[in-house]
């Protein structure tokens, strides 16, 4: 139990997937405008990054490596992963319309997002079994949210500044990360 | 000027994909800790990028148009594992630097973006060009980003020191944040000599950054206005 709740802390704050590992940054930059839509982008990449790593996971362990293709994960994990979205997409699509419309708009954007496949080959690079990456792929993605909303928040603020023209747009957006993956380097003590 | 010529001259300069379509940004920040990993990123993905043009374009007639993107995905996807192992045989040094943004490449909006703006539609001789220049482009920009961060943050340039015993290299640069600081400089410079860029718009929604993402990101737009 201890080292499930190590795998979430480690993922979600000391090597923070977007402040440290750079995946995922076209969304972080693109759709970090505002804090609502940044945390409902959250909760859909939480919602699908979890269920993408359970299924890679499971997809590795009892088809790839039996049958000793392992050297095929890159193209099974992506177009599992595309077809993944677009099942999620259909199911909420029919089931769950309060859902679908909270988080629906987004889910296409998370198919090229490249934190889900980096999680699912992560995950497999460290031998993770199936619960062990279910709690990564998890913890990874409560990692992006906390950034990209904590990003929104900043920019809302930086909309009434006087910000030097040429550091308009995406220079200052950029600045705040650095500053902030500073501050999450202080994680790494944990 | 000759078409192919002005191919190259356009991946290189007028188009740029790091640093004026802001394309492929999670390799450029993540890689460019030293000069020699910059190369060795963007080496890799202009070898998939110019197979992947070539053969994408060679069957531009036969796939058809509602199944590309995933059809792009597979052919990208079986370059980029070919080039893994090669890269596992022959350069076990810079395959283990570069670790999981090797596999990454399949995801990297430059290989899809060109395949659906310019392999898809032309043929094979100019789709390779294509693919040469956005790949010398993209190589040089990891290379320049590469330069910068190590020369600053450890002293040195491919390993050999180059500054002065007295300077204190600034660990931070081979960090994490100084990616994000050095690349927030080139653009803010970019931006300071009217250099337009697609960063200017990019904080403006996702703008269709991916070729694969273009078309939900135009959805986004509309009913997030509304």
């Amino acid at each position: 139990m201890t080292s499930l709740i190590m795998i979430i802390v480690t993922n979600a704050l000391v090597s923070n997937v977007v402040l440290s590992q750079f995946l995922g940054i076209c969304s972080f930059v693109g759709v970090s405008r505002q804090i609502k839509t940044s945390a409902s982008l959250g909760a859909a990449v939480i919602f699908v990054m979890t269920i993408a790593s359970a299924v890679a996971s499971l997809l590795y362990d009892f088809i790839l490596v039996p049958f000793d293709l392992d050297y095929l994960k890159t193209i099974v994990f992506i177009l599992v992963i595309a077809a993944l979205v677009q099942l999620v997409e259909m199911f909420l699509k029919k089931t769950s319309r309060g859902i679908y419309e909270a988080l629906g708009i987004y889910l296409p954007l998370i198919t090229t997002n490249c934190a889900v496949l980096g999680v699912a080959l992560t995950n497999v690079q460290n031998g993770y079994n199936l619960v062990e990456s279910v709690f990564a792929g998890f913890g990874t993605a409560v990692g992006y949210t906390i950034a990209i909303v904590v990003l929104a928040g900043i920019r809302g603020r930086l909309d009434e500044e006087a910000i030097p023209l040429p550091f308009r747009g995406a220079p200052i957006v950029l600045l705040c990360a650095a500053l902030m993956s500073i501050a999450f380097m202080g994680f790494s003590g944990l | 000027m000759k078409p192919w010529v002005e191919r190259i001259y356009n991946g290189v300069v007028k188009e740029n994909p790091s640093f004026v379509l802001m394309l492929g940004m999670c390799p450029t920040l993540a890689v460019t800790t030293s000069a020699i990993n910059g190369i060795g990123m963007g080496a890799s993905t202009m070898a998939v990028l110019i197979l992947s043009n070539l053969i994408i374009s060679l069957l531009r007639k036969v796939i058809p148009d509602d199944v590309r993107l995933p059809a792009y995905i597979v052919i990208v996807a079986s370059l980029v594992t070919v080039t893994e192992l090669l890269m596992e045989a022959y350069t076990p040094g810079v395959y283990n630097a570069l670790g999981i943004y090797i596999p990454l490449i399949v995801v990297n909006c430059i290989i899809l973006g060109r395949a659906e703006a310019y392999a898809s539609k032309n043929p094979p001789f100019l789709s390779v060009m294509d693919g040469l220049g956005m790949g010398l482009g993209f190589t040089i920009a990891l290379f320049v980003l590469g330069v910068f961060r190590e020369l600053l943050g450890a002293g040195t340039v491919f390993g050999v020191q180059v500054m002065p015993d007295f300077y204190e290299p600034i660990a931070v640069f081979v960090k994490a944040p100084g990616a994000f600081l050095v690349l927030a400089f080139v653009v803010a410079i970019m931006n300071g000599f009217g250099m337009s860029t697609r960063a200017n718009k990019m904080v403006e929604g996702c703008d269709g950054c991916c070729a694969a993402c273009a078309k939900p990101c135009a959805d986004e737009k509309k009913e997030g206005e509304a």
